[in-house]
């Protein structure tokens, strides 16, 4: 699938680029470095925006485009930041049959915001994810650790609500 | 003696070297394995599986193009079952391929269409939805269809390993890949130096020229335009190609008659400005070196180095010489001191220059290139663009007869014909120099230790009583490399002469095409550069500053090299982009 890129403004900190330079230092001169520079910087920002991409292309000496390439192929990667209340729908087959495709659609109305995207005020970040294994609760969606299962798009409200608090 | 192993190819025995490929060694054999995504010393990746081969004992078909030979290996290079496997793979190909090959730009120098020929691919065999992408024409020099690319990734190799640049990449992953710019951005904001190395790689018609061909035809027909053409020194070695000559045929008159045919009201030869770069830069040259200022002084002709520089290497702009390349004095020469001469309204002429070069596209559109209050020159149209315009007009190319260009700026000295070859620039300078300094004529023209093909040449001559210390480089990524070495203290220089592209203007990315099978077995660059060596070798006026249509403009018109009228007329400014 093609990856989104957020239209979030970059808030990273002096302490995160630290770190990230310390991992970068770390790996410099190894073979096949960029992979976990990549998943060291995801653990400290959260996500890869195209600052920490930019930093990590200029700090390796490897081209942008090669780093944005690997990190576009490997779906674990993310461009986007998730929001304070991450939510994902389970689209694995299981809970696709038993309509997690309309808990989705539910969930863009109420949001206002589409699968891979994060709301202006970064409250919520909507994913959908691959099987999560709670096939047996199916329709299935997380919000954070949180999980929801054998859902309606009905009650998809009184979920968010409990957040909106 | 070459290592050399025994092995089989269809049932035949060959003595082959032995780290050679089962694709050098078929090729060795004289047997020709197809290919798409190949590109010998650029991209050997084994991507696109047409060069699938039987070898004895191997599980599946493999890869020629990354496959090692060793002793005893049996390979089979036609059979049905390879044959099948090839022509699935390509129908694979077309299914995901906008087929507008009617219109192509790449019609009839395609590689995928000359082997959908041969295999006799059906072109529907597989269909379904495709992704959709839109036209990237961001830049000046070259624009990128993504929906022709087969992504062979030739282009991003030429980007990356030949250039050191790759502002290009396989973004997105499956169905989704695509070459793009990191973050989806367009080439033109990127750092993307429009050197069009990745035009020339494409083996299809994904990536190609900004076409300004009909600015130029509409220009001839304009009545109240006064219209003149010069020719880079490089494309008399190259044109040919579009007309089916082989790669290192001379057509220098009848590239001078087409031009005339076309209707140009000025045919003339840029082998003159080069002529005039000298003078300038070599006296830019002497004066620093005295100063001992802003050294190593690096030279300006290639559009594609110094928009290198300003992104990549900042720090060495004011390195960089100030002179204008010839293409842009020819224009600003033309429009100030010939109209002055002629009568002619600036407003009203249109300059034209026929190049190598994509990057000269971006060229012409920079800032502090307009000596006569329009721009230097107006249209920059590529070889390839230049033999579709001959092609169009319907004027026989062959059938020519050879002409002359034209008085007053027809005349070029061998030192200038020899800017189209790497080190052309660094040998026409030092010829000037080396007489000027010693104030004798030099016994020796030729200054061998800075030609040929390689990357990086380095030489040190002693002229006078002065000691020079030069070095010439081709492809950006052997630049990077020597300024590298620089900016850390670990080599010093006086005099730099840089080429965007390996090889120098004759293997341009405005230059004709050539099929994978052509550039992995033959040197384009020593083939077409040989043709410049030779045409300078011929002339009895081989010093740029014996040139007597150089000597005409500095008394009439400059003055001097480097007079505030020249500096005025023939210098420019650069910006420092960064990434």
């Amino acid at each position: 699938m093609k990856k989104k890129m957020t239209t979030v403004a970059f808030n990273g900190t002096a302490e995160q680029l630290a770190k990230l330079d310390e991992l970068i230092a770390k790996h410099k001169g190894e073979k096949g470095a960029l992979m976990p520079i990549l998943q060291g910087a995801q653990g400290i920002y959260g996500y890869l925006p195209i600052e920490v991409q930019k930093h990590i292309a200029l700090s390796m000496d490897v081209p942008l485009s090669e780093v944005y390439g690997v990190a576009t192929f490997y779906s674990q990667f993310i461009l986007n930041p998730k929001g304070e209340y991450a939510v994902a729908v389970c689209l694995g087959t299981a809970c696709y049959v038993k309509g997690a495709g309309l808990l989705m659609d539910k969930l863009e109305s109420l949001l206002g915001i589409k699968n891979g995207e994060i709301s202006d005020d970064r409250k919520f970040s909507l994913d959908a994810t691959r099987c999560i294994g709670a096939c047996g609760l199916a329709p299935v969606l997380t919000v954070n650790e949180e999980v929801y299962g054998r859902l309606t798009p009905d009650m998809i409200k009184g979920i968010l609500d409990k957040y909106n608090k | 003696m070459e290592n050399m192993v025994n092995v089989k190819i269809n049932n035949r025995e060959y003595s082959v070297p032995a780290n050679s490929t089962i694709l050098e060694a078929a090729r060795y054999a004289g047997i020709d394995i197809p290919t798409l995504c190949y590109l010998k010393d650029i991209n050997e990746i084994g991507a696109c599986r047409l060069c699938l081969v039987e070898v004895k004992g191997a599980r599946g078909l493999c890869a020629a193009c990354v496959y090692p030979v060793n002793e005893g290996m049996e390979i089979q290079t036609n059979t049905p079952a390879i044959r099948k496997a090839r022509k699935t793979n390509l129908e694979l190909v077309l299914s995901a391929h906008k087929k507008k090959c009617l219109t192509c730009v790449r019609s009839t120098s395609c590689e995928l269409q000359k082997l959908c020929l041969e295999y006799g691919v059906d072109e529907d065999h597989f269909q379904g939805n495709n992704n959709e992408y839109p036209i990237d024409c961001s830049t000046a020099s070259v624009i990128r269809d993504n929906e022709k690319c087969i992504l062979c990734r030739r282009c991003v190799a030429a980007c990356k390993n030949m250039q050191g640049i790759g502002v290009i990449g396989a973004n997105d992953r499956g169905f989704d890949t695509h070459i793009a710019s990191a973050f989806e951005l367009k080439l033109g904001q990127t750092s993307c130096i429009g050197c069009g190395q990745c035009i020339v790689a494409c083996p299809v018609g994904a990536i190609y020229e900004r076409d300004d061909t009909q600015k130029v035809f509409d220009a001839i027909s304009d009545p109240t335009k006064h219209v003149a053409i010069c020719a880079a020194p490089s494309i008399r070695a190259t044109l040919g190609e579009c007309f089916g000559y082989e790669p290192g045929t001379d057509v220098e008159g009848k590239m001078v008659a087409a031009l005339k045919a076309l209707g140009f009201d000025g045919v003339y030869d840029m082998n003159l400005t080069a002529d005039l770069t000298i003078m300038e830069e070599a006296t830019e040259f002497l004066g620093r070196f005295k100063e001992g200022k802003n050294l190593p002084l690096i030279t300006s002709c290639s559009p594609g180095w110094v928009k290198y520089c300003e992104h990549y290497f900042p720090e060495f702009t004011d390195n960089i010489s100030s002179c204008k390349s010839p293409q842009q004095m020819f224009g600003a020469m033309y429009k100030t001191y010939y109209a002055q001469k002629v009568g002619l309204d600036p407003k009203d002429i249109v300059f034209v220059s026929a190049i190598p070069c994509t990057a000269k596209k971006f060229e012409v559109k920079r800032d502090f290139q307009n000596a006569a209050g329009v721009p230097d020159v107006d249209v920059a149209i590529t070889t390839r663009e230049l033999g579709r315009m001959i092609q169009q007009a319907g004027i026989d190319f062959k059938a020519l007869k050879d002409e002359k260009f034209d008085d007053p700026f027809g005349i070029g000295s061998g030192a200038g014909v020899i800017f189209g070859a790497t080190g052309g620039v660094m040998e026409a300078a030092l010829r000037t120099a080396a007489e000027v300094i010693e104030g004798k004529e030099l016994e020796k023209l030729e200054f061998d230790d800075v030609r040929g093909t390689e990357g990086i040449k380095k030489a040190i001559y002693k002229i006078g009583d002065v000691t020079v210390r030069v070095a010439v480089v081709s492809g950006t990524a052997n630049a990077k490399k020597l300024l590298t070495a620089i900016k850390n203290g670990e080599e010093e220089y006086d005099f730099i002469e840089v080429m965007a592209c390996p090889g120098g203007c004759v293997n341009g990315g405005g230059q004709p095409t050539q099929p994978a099978v052509v550039r992995n077995n033959v040197d384009l660059k020593a083939l077409r550069a040989s043709v410049l060596y030779t045409a300078d070798k011929k002339m009895d006026l081989r010093k740029s500053h014996e040139n007597s249509a150089v000597k005409m403009l500095y008394d009439e018109y400059f003055g001097a090299p480097n007079s505030h009228k020249a500096h005025e007329v023939l210098h420019t400014k650069y910006v420092k982009r960064g990434l």
